[in-house]
């Protein structure tokens, strides 16, 4: 009876969506006060989307574009209930499925109102996964805007230094952004006839040149606040630092990566003329093209100048992501097959460090020292009284520095040689932007980890002088996940870059494929 | 005059005239001696039984309109059908709001007087002759100002209704004078006849006059820019389910009249197949020019309710004005629907499609409808959640609702989705409303003015999250001051519960509400 039912195994692709909204719906109605219940099925919930999202990976390697789901979901205007997966939204799901499971493992000792943490966690994550997943542009912006609210709870209720704020600023940029969007959806919506929203039929409606040259700009840029890109990215390091540390993982992890996901998907795909040359060029500036690049550019520079000088740790990080996300922005600016496979592949490399980074950062170092300065941290010689957290961030910060043998110097390579390709003068400022992202890595992990000056015994006003907690199973688990992600991917970039490629190839060649 | 068949056609008004003298018997006459609960459950029954058999009664009433001397006078089915049922569902849901309310003792006289009121608005959204409309929007408005004022004991209330009658009576007397205008203009009152004079005549000052007392009057009902004065102290002292029925059942009888004064020149199509082609297009160029200056006025109104409402809201600390003025707001966007005017007039051929999709399907009258229907649903669910607040801690601060997460969860998660639906975030049927709107309106006209004012529209959207914000981080993010529970009537609970369910299932699964409104223009 069963031997014709084969059903591809990506269709399953739907289920990570879906699961992980209806845990989140049970995190909702779980009689308070059960938190270890909680974490569990939270971490049952984020393993089975990630083992989801593995099964898809593997079993799909050699597919191009597939259909999961198409359920009319407003005929009369067009509108699709559609979710396909091409090999960049593969490899995305992947790293949105890596991202929870870490987050919920650098979430367990989280006390407070537990199920509600769990309940905006899962749900931020189930939006996430709809973006990546969805193949029509309503849908996609439905999911794009279901992911601002959590993030507010997030960081307002669990955050840090200044969190109401930073989380009402997070909230209002990231509509903003997806406001700017919205325009151009009905915009090129409407121009194209009011038929259909999906991503494939809106990609081949013909929009007149005039028409995606003003619409071009709108749309990356609204999509661009949400990536970090200078000058709209001063809700990042503001958002990340007073995030608790799963929303500060999650946040500079994956959700800045649906900004640029937004850019190649909506931008780039639907809107390719609005690249065109302009005809006229000003200082070297001759088309969006070029605009956005020096954009990404200054932000590669601008982040790891402005890391450096900083004196809290994890607000060196922020800027760090900030820096990170340039050179993914750089690499869709090239519109090269090799610049654009690398930004993918940063998207991905980026959201597992930088998901290590704040884990380090915010878990294990702050939560046992209870400050963030680095001019505090130097006094209390973590390298001897936290081993394992001073050779996690050396790990971390020579994947972060794009050391060879780590995923972050395949994206950051392709990404530059393809901008070679575009244009040298961006390879250039790009280049400087890596020697200040080593100088910044090694000042912050001199200072915090393996500093020279001497221990005095009244210069520590908020550690008691005993020795520190332990360090607890979930954050092995977590970091040891993380990096060797990270490592297996920069010692064989093949397992992504053969998914990536194909899919990059085709998105170029004719809009969305 | 057919007595049988204005009977039929009126038949729900009926039943709410006879529900409310009901109420009024029952409560007067039997329930002198009985407890409040025992009258405010007899009362409510009344009221929603009524409401109930008026509904029934809609199926009788549509198909066919009252014409009197050959012209319609109310008409049935299409946007009548749709708005007499959308207010009555209204009507029963703020009737049920006022279970556990204690603002008064004169519950029978208040079920009443909104029965009543919701005949007018009955009235109100069928009128298709300019008395008619006067009639019921005098009745709809006048049940108004005495709701606004029906708790007594509070100073608010009163200085609401004192404002609210003022502001009311005068803007009905510019409404009447530019009716009268009209009337001078063609000889007529009935809608279909002033059009057809008008579009013969072609433009003129005078009517340019007349146009704006009439924007003048109706501005005045929807809380439009420069006519919203009233609104913050009326929704602010207002009884919490007066203030309800203001912001729902009266949005929605207006933006109804507006979609039948706005959207339906019938006339010009009589002329595109008697072969008078001349005539066709000499009324169309009438039409261009009249409705061009008529829409822009309505754009520029609606643009300043958009900015104005938005605005305003974010300086504000009570609760009942930052509703208030979101309602300006939305009536903003909503008259943006009202105001588009389909863009290509060259041929008669693409002006009938452009002018089908006013009308049809994905329309926007069909668009406003929705926005409105909906926006009245929600408004209801965040006043009831307003009262039961105010009850408990006697004031509507925002203050009021710190740590309401721990009060009451199911009120608090209850505020959170009507909130987040009012901002517009998806998947709620607020945002669904809004895109469609927006769609809507981009599909009948194209441009760079409707392109702006979408624009402006979602970027006011986006203003907008702020405010809303501000209530939801008082409710679940900001430490309590009192950690009482917060007790609300089980009635008012499940209402509140069904409203915020009804939101959300209508914003995942739009088709249900769109697909029974274009079933009933067919």
């Amino acid at each position: 009876m069963f031997s014709n039912f084969h059903p591809n195994p990506v269709t399953l692709l739907a289920y990570t969506i879906y699961l992980s909204f209806a845990g989140a719906l049970l995190q909702v109605v779980l009689p308070k006060g059960k938190n270890s219940l909680s974490r569990w099925l939270a971490l049952g919930t984020a393993v089975a989307g990630l083992a989801i999202g593995v099964v898809a990976f593997a079993t799909s390697i050699g597919q191009g574009l597939v259909t999961i789901i198409d359920v009319p979901w407003v005929p009369s205007m067009g509108i699709h209930f559609l979710l396909a997966a091409d090999g960049i939204s593969r490899v995305l799901v992947l790293l949105t499925g890596l991202a929870a499971v870490a987050g919920v493992l650098f979430s367990w000792n989280i006390e407070r109102r537990v199920n509600a943490f769990f309940a905006f966690f899962l749900a931020l994550i189930g939006g996430v996964y709809g973006v990546f997943l969805s193949f029509d542009l309503f849908l996609l912006f439905v999911f794009y805007e279901i992911a601002i609210v959590p993030k507010y709870f997030l960081i307002a209720i669990w955050g840090s230094t200044r969190r109401e704020y930073a989380a009402m600023k997070l909230a209002l940029y990231s509509f903003v952004g997806s406001a700017m969007v919205l325009i151009g959806l009905l915009a090129a919506y409407a121009t194209a006839g009011s038929h259909s929203t999906g991503l494939v039929a809106l990609a081949h409606a013909n929009l007149s040149v005039s028409f995606q040259m003003w619409c071009f700009p709108l749309v990356f840029t609204g999509f661009a606040i949400l990536a970090g890109m200078w000058p709209f990215h001063t809700w990042a390091p503001t958002g990340h630092v007073a995030a608790p540390t799963a929303a500060s993982m999650l946040l500079a992890g994956v959700v800045m990566k649906l900004g640029a996901y937004g850019c190649l998907r909506v931008g780039i795909a639907l809107l390719p003329h609005g690249l065109d040359p302009w005809g006229f060029s000003f200082i070297g500036i001759g088309s969006w093209r070029d605009v956005f690049a020096v954009l990404a550019v200054i932000g590669i520079i601008y982040g790891a100048l402005v890391a450096l000088a900083q004196t809290d740790f994890k607000f060196v990080i922020g800027y760090s992501s900030v820096s990170h996300m340039g050179f993914v922005l750089l690499g869709l600016m090239t519109l090269n097959q090799i610049g654009m496979t690398g930004a993918v592949l940063q998207m991905f490399s980026h959201g597992i460090i930088a998901g290590l980074l704040f884990a380090i950062v915010g878990r294990i170092v702050y939560e046992r020292t209870h400050t963030r300065q680095l001019a505090e941290l130097e006094t209390m010689h973590l390298s001897k009284r936290l081993p394992f957290a001073a050779w996690a961030f050396v790990i971390a910060g020579m994947a972060s520095m794009g050391l060879p043998g780590f995923s972050g110097f395949v994206a950051e390579l392709q990404v530059l040689i393809g901008s070679w390709v575009a244009n040298p003068w961006w390879t250039a400022a790009a280049g400087i932007g890596i020697v200040v992202g080593v100088a910044y890595t090694w000042r912050a992990l001199q200072k915090a980890f393996f500093s020279d000056v001497p221990v005095h015994a009244h210069d520590h006003p908020h550690e008691n002088g005993h020795a520190f907690a332990a360090i607890t199973w979930p954050e092995v688990t977590g970091v040891t996940l993380l990096a060797g992600v990270s490592l297996a991917v920069g010692i064989y970039p093949r397992i992504l870059l053969d998914t990536i490629e194909p899919a990059v190839k085709a998105l170029l060649a004719g809009g969305a494929q | 005059m057919n007595y049988s068949d204005l009977f039929r056609v009126t038949l729900p008004e009926t039943m709410l005239e006879i529900a409310a003298l009901l109420v009024l018997v029952a409560d007067l006459a039997f329930l002198r001696k009985a407890g409040l609960k025992a009258r405010v459950f007899s009362a409510i029954l009344f009221g929603i039984l009524g409401c109930g058999a008026a509904f029934w009664a809609l199926q009788y009433s549509a198909g066919s309109g009252y014409s009197f001397d050959g012209a319609l006078v109310l008409a049935q089915g299409g946007t009548a059908l749709v708005a007499q049922a959308g207010i009555l569902v209204l009507t029963a849901l703020t009737l049920l709001i006022l279970a556990g309310e204690d603002f008064t003792r004169h519950i029978g006289e208040f079920v009443a007087v909104v029965l009543m009121a919701a005949a007018g608005g009955m009235i109100v959204a069928s009128a298709q002759d300019l008395l008619v409309i006067f009639v019921g929007l005098e009745l709809l408005s006048l049940g108004l100002y005495i709701l606004t004022a029906f708790a007594k004991t509070s100073g608010k209330s009163a200085e609401a209704a004192i404002k609210y009658y003022l502001f009311g009576g005068m803007s009905a007397a510019f409404l009447l004078f530019g009716f009268s205008y009209l009337y001078g203009l063609t000889g007529s009152t009935n809608l279909v006849e002033i059009q057809d004079a008008l579009l013969s005549q072609g433009p003129s000052p005078l009517l340019y006059v007349a146009w704006i007392l009439v924007v003048a009057g109706l501005g005045f009902k929807v809380a439009a820019v420069p006519f919203h004065l009233w609104a913050p102290d009326t929704y602010e002292g207002a009884p919490a389910p007066a203030a309800a029925f203001i912001a729902s059942v009266s949005k929605v009888a207006s933006f109804a009249l507006l979609i039948t004064i706005g959207a339906s020149w019938h006339s010009i199509f009589q002329y595109s197949f008697n072969g008078d082609s001349g005539e066709y297009l000499r009324r169309l160029h009438s039409y261009a020019a009249i409705w061009s200056s008529t829409a822009a006025i309505l754009l520029v109104v609606a643009a300043a309710s958009m900015i104005v409402g938005n605005l305003a809201a974010l300086a504000q600390v009570s609760v009942r004005r930052l509703l208030a003025y979101s309602a300006i707001a939305h009536a903003g966007y909503m008259l943006l629907g009202i105001a588009t005017l389909p863009h290509n007039l060259t041929s008669p051929a693409i002006f009938i499609a452009a002018f089908n999709r006013i009308l049809g399907a994905n329309g926007t009258s069909n668009a406003v409808l929705y926005y409105v229907l909906t926006y009245g649903l929600t408004t209801i669910g965040a006043f009831g959640v307003v009262a039961v607040v105010e009850r408990a801690t006697g004031s509507d601060r925002m203050d009021s609702f710190l740590g309401l997460h721990k009060r009451n969860p199911v009120l608090a998660a209850v505020l959170l989705i009507l909130f987040l639906s009012l901002a517009g975030i998806p998947p709620l049927v607020g945002f669904w409303a809004k895109f469609n709107l927006f769609a809507a309106v981009l599909g009948v006209s194209a441009g760079p003015i409707p392109f702006a004012l979408v624009a402006l529209a979602v970027a006011m959207s986006a203003v907008s999250l702020y405010y809303y914000l501000q209530v939801l981080k008082r409710a679940y993010v900001m430490p309590a001051v009192d950690e009482t529970p917060i007790k609300t009537h089980p009635v008012t609970l499940l209402v509140l519960v069904a409203i915020a369910g009804a939101v959300v299932l209508a914003g995942v699964f739009p088709t249900l509400l769109q697909g029974w409104i274009e079933a009933a223009y067919r």
